[in-house]
């Protein structure tokens, strides 16, 4: 998932944690909206640490002698984040542009065929199955290619068909838990984003990074790989009831993300 | 080829590619982008809010030294896996939060500068690695999946090897 994609879907970590916890740990029943609403701080766990932080902020700044600095940045720091935001707007108004004139020419759909081999390596129950491979090539494709945009909704799709294969149970299959391992460790051929961060801070090559992403993201998605592939562990099937609930409030947690 | 000129084909070459295929197959390149770049200007109208309040939480952070007080803390570590102590807090914040980490970023680079052992890491970091969490949840949500079955741990694992292999790349490329 392209990296500007994902943030504004995901402003705020902290309460967030606990809500994916509560998905994850079906031991605890998942925290519901309204007790995160009725916590004293109003916005939930997030609002309870952004509080903290600047409370202790004023603090040990007015304690060590820096509450200019810190009156400064309570001030300024806001035009800060628009002109980051005006920096940014340009390189991802082109770069969607370049995506979706790559994806109606069918550079999407030629790049997934030419993985499709590779990632039958991957997930070998899947294999067999047309529809889910096609489903997680076109992920990969998309992901590797930036298309943010374009990744998430296929992605989903490719859990749906996964899950669809895999007997419709709410506990992750290999293939499911090993396909989120990969978009977690997102390869990305053109880190565009990271690449104009560094040119407006005055990069002469921001794009000479680019060996270097490329042997991290590839070390990292081999890692997850292997790791997924040892801490897979058969669980039993779980009730669907419970199952549906916890997922439809997840569901909920973001929101229709697609039209 | 050294790696300054594999970067510096690789955006050109990249437009050039999309551009020629479109042209090519005899596609309405302009307004297929014009509706294509619409795209981003929503995206950043979306994600200017988010970015407001993260940055001035941590630029008061930064400026009274509580964030200093963080590295500091987490140095002796850092520098036994021999990774840049400025950095740390960036490994820490980028499975959590996009707009977090971002910000972050954006601040370090301005501190520390692009060429710099430490700015390098931060932009391989931020390159090579996901917003693990975000992506998770919206996966087995949408699935309606509620056992992980090792796959949070896994992805745990592969950003942990994401941010030791983003201080040995850069070593390896640029030193």
């Amino acid at each position: 998932m392209d990296l500007l994609y994902s943030l504004s879907y995901y402003p705020f970590f902290v309460k967030d944690i606990f809500r994916q916890a509560s998905v994850f740990f079906s031991e605890y029943p998942p925290i519901s909206r309204n007790r995160l609403s009725q916590t004293r701080f109003g916005g939930g766990g997030t609002g309870y640490f952004l509080a903290v932080v600047t409370a202790a902020s004023l603090i040990y700044g007015a304690c060590a002698g820096n509450l200019s600095a810190v009156s400064a940045a309570a001030l300024g720091e806001c035009s800060h984040a628009a002109m980051l935001s005006l920096e940014l707007l340009g390189t991802l108004c082109l770069w969607s542009g370049v995506s979706a004139v790559a994806d109606e020419c069918g550079l999407t759909a030629w790049t997934a065929k030419l993985l499709a081999p590779v990632l039958g390596l991957l997930f070998p129950t899947a294999r067999r199955d047309e529809k889910v491979m096609k489903a997680i090539s076109m992920n990969v494709t998309a992901n590797l290619l930036g298309l943010g945009n374009a990744a998430t909704p296929l992605g989903i799709k490719a859990m749906k068909e996964l899950k669809r294969a895999g007997g419709g149970l709410s506990a992750a299959t290999k293939d499911m838990a090993l396909f989120v391992v990969v978009n977690t460790a997102s390869l990305q051929i053109l880190p565009t984003t990271v690449a104009a961060l560094r040119l407006n801070e005055g990069s002469p090559a921001p794009m000479d990074i680019l060996p270097a992403v490329w042997l991290t993201g590839g070390f990292s998605l081999l890692a997850g790989v292997l790791a997924a592939k040892v801490f897979y562990r058969e669980t039993g099937p779980r009730a669907e009831g419970g199952a549906c609930r916890s997922g439809s409030a997840a569901a909920a947690l973001f929101g229709e993300e697609e039209p | 080829m050294s790696a300054f000129q594999a970067g510096d084909f690789a955006v050109p070459l990249a437009i050039v590619l999309v551009f020629s295929i479109a042209a090519v197959r005899r596609k309405d390149l302009f307004s297929i982008f014009l509706s294509g770049a619409k795209e981003g200007l929503a995206t950043t109208a979306h994600v200017l809010p988010a970015l407001v309040l993260l940055m001035t939480v941590i630029g008061m952070a930064r400026a009274s030294g509580l964030l200093g007080l963080l590295t500091d803390a987490v140095a002796p570590l850092a520098e036994r896996l021999g990774f840049p102590a400025e950095v740390l807090p960036l490994a820490l914040l980028r499975p959590l939060s996009g707009s977090g980490a971002l910000a972050f970023f954006e601040e370090l680079l301005g501190e520390v500068g692009t060429e710099s052992y430490g700015g390098r890491v931060a932009a391989v970091l931020m390159g090579g690695t996901e917003t693990t969490f975000y992506t998770a949840a919206v996966y087995f949500g949408a699935a309606e999946v509620r056992k992980g079955n090792g796959a949070i741990p896994a992805a745990l694992v592969a950003d942990f090897a994401g941010t030791v292999m983003s201080a040995l790349a850069v070593r390896l490329f640029f030193q």
